[in-house]
């Protein structure tokens, strides 16, 4: 083989070899993205990087003590190999020494969550209030019962009822900077189809400008009266 | 076949937990863990997903590195030849093209795997994805067997067809970058297959069909020329030998044996080099 043979059938290779790398290239852009209902173990990196860092061994789903997390096949919507839960099916028993994590070699559980309660793997929502029965004036409870940051990640907040005209309506509220997204109040939602959902907290959570401060947490120290009665209403959330 | 029993044997190991409930391995080859302590780690896997910007965690670089060391002492393409189960897939393939006597069809460079082997180890430093294993066949077989297949046989299915019909040992012998990464890893390996008995050969070329490199054969069994001068030494010292044993397992003449120490560019082993026998501690496998 001469020379100029090497250089063409190199380039040829090259030609070729490049031309594969961007089909899978482009056809890994399309396989990576996760569905909503889908959600990643706890300690879970942001998906971009879970994608990166995950080996696809299978580890976390066999240390998981109450089998609720899956990898995932080819054909599903969900990156081939990489594990997942479905909040309606299973919820995350949030385990206080998280095996799931202990087990990952790759660390795409990052290995520096040590306490579940700080876990992220997406957000609750009370999704659809006309089903919801506690809207209704009915009392359900089952979502704040079952949460395992009971009475922070969901709290029970008393309504007005247009219906009795008391003060009669016990309706779940979620609280986004202590939910985990564990999904067990959608695992628990007694409804045919759950009228609370965990979604990535991508999707749903809010966040205020920089600049915007709420008046009673720029100035705590000072009640407010209206009346003779101490106006308590604006404390609660505050403190 | 003793080789069969090792491939089978691990597959069988892996298998155990999720039949029946005894969970001696967890995990997959991609990473496992055995009896709650010796974890083993896929050196490429591992070496994917840190070139996409993550460093790993303990158990997977320890892992990564008994798996290292463990190839690069045995030989690196022993992870093709005795564990690997898609070569349970291309050896059918290799096998069935040898009884239908199907000949022909495309010949394609051997070198295509160490290009294939920088394609998977760029990308992900490129696209931050492991972008390997949305295709890999090897650990969508393995992770196939022990946690569903889903679509995944298809390719499977691809690459045994493209074996039978399209390249003879055209995956594991040609693509694979699984087996070209592990052919590096164990480049400097004491152990390898040797023709101690060479000019005992008739020509019979029962090797050569049974080999799945069978250009690693020629240079040890037929003491070519070599550039430098002299001629090549009875050591198969080629990294893309997978120590498979098939051909001392076929050779009526009793050719070929196991060769232990390091050998020299020329294909000697360094006992030779000392003036003793070329094989001294050769040992034959036993049938």
């Amino acid at each position: 083989m001469n020379r100029r043979d090497f250089v063409f059938d190199s380039l040829r290779t090259a030609a070729g070899v490049g031309l594969l790398g961007l089909g899978l290239g482009l056809y890994s852009q399309r396989a990576a993205s996760l569905p909503a209902w889908a959600l990643r173990p706890p300690g879970a990196q942001p998906e971009d990087d879970f994608n990166g860092a995950c080996i696809r061994c299978g580890l976390c789903v066999r240390d998981c003590p109450f089998d609720m997390l899956h990898l995932a096949r080819l054909g599903q919507d969900i990156p081939t190999g990489t594990p997942y839960f479905v909040a309606r099916e299973a919820g995350c028993e949030m385990c206080e020494d998280i095996p799931c994590v202990a087990a990952c070699p790759s660390n795409a559980l990052d290995h520096g969550l040590t306490d579940i309660n700080k876990a992220d793997m997406g957000l609750a929502i009370v999704s659809d209030q006309d089903a919801c029965i506690a809207f209704q004036g009915q009392r359900c409870e089952v979502c704040f019962d079952i949460c395992p940051i009971r009475g922070d990640a969901i709290t029970l907040e008393t309504q007005y009822h247009e219906r009795s005209g008391q003060q009669a309506l016990l309706i779940p509220v979620v609280h986004a900077e202590t939910c985990t997204g564990c999904g067990k109040c959608e695992e628990a939602c007694i409804l045919d189809e759950a009228a609370i959902k965990v979604l990535p907290r991508h999707l749903i959570q809010g966040q205020r400008g920089e600049h915007d401060r709420l008046v009673w947490e720029r100035q705590p120290t000072r009640p407010t009266y209206s009346g003779i009665v101490l106006d308590r209403r604006n404390d609660h959330r505050a403190s | 076949m003793l080789r069969r029993f090792n491939q089978l044997g691990v597959l069988f190991m892996f298998l155990l937990g999720p039949l029946f409930g005894a969970w001696l391995v967890t995990g997959t080859l991609s990473s496992s863990m055995t009896l709650d302590i010796l974890p083993l780690t896929d050196p490429l896997l591992l070496s994917q997903s840190m070139l996409s910007g993550n460093w790993p965690a303990l158990t997977g670089l320890v892992g990564a590195g008994l798996v290292l060391l463990f190839y690069a002492l045995l030989g690196g393409r022993v992870f093709c030849a005795w564990v690997c189960p898609v070569n349970l897939v291309t050896d059918l393939a290799a096998w069935l093209r040898r009884r239908l006597g199907i000949r022909g069809g495309v010949r394609i460079s051997r070198h295509l795997r160490w290009w294939l082997l920088g394609l998977v180890l760029l990308l992900p430093l490129l696209t931050g994805g492991m972008v390997w294993e949305y295709v890999n066949p090897v650990s969508m077989l393995h992770r196939g067997l022990i946690f569903g297949f889903g679509w995944a046989w298809l390719i499977l299915a691809a690459v045994f067809l493209y074996d039978l019909l399209i390249v003879s040992r055209g995956w594991c012998g040609h693509l694979c970058p699984v087996g070209a990464c592990y052919a590096a890893i164990g480049a400097a390996a004491p152990v390898h297959i040797a023709a101690p008995r060479r000019e005992q050969c008739d020509d019979c070329m029962d090797c050569f069909k049974v080999c799945p490199e069978p250009q690693v054969l020629k240079p040890a069994l037929k003491a070519t020329r070599l550039k430098s001068g002299g001629n090549h030494g009875p050591v198969i010292d080629s990294i893309d030998c997978t120590k498979c044993g098939r051909c001392i397992e076929v050779c009526d003449q009793d050719v070929f044996g196991l060769a232990l120490g390091w050998v020299d560019k020329h294909g000697f082993g360094k006992t030779h080099l000392s003036g003793q026998n070329p094989i001294a501690e050769q040992t034959k496998l036993q049938h």
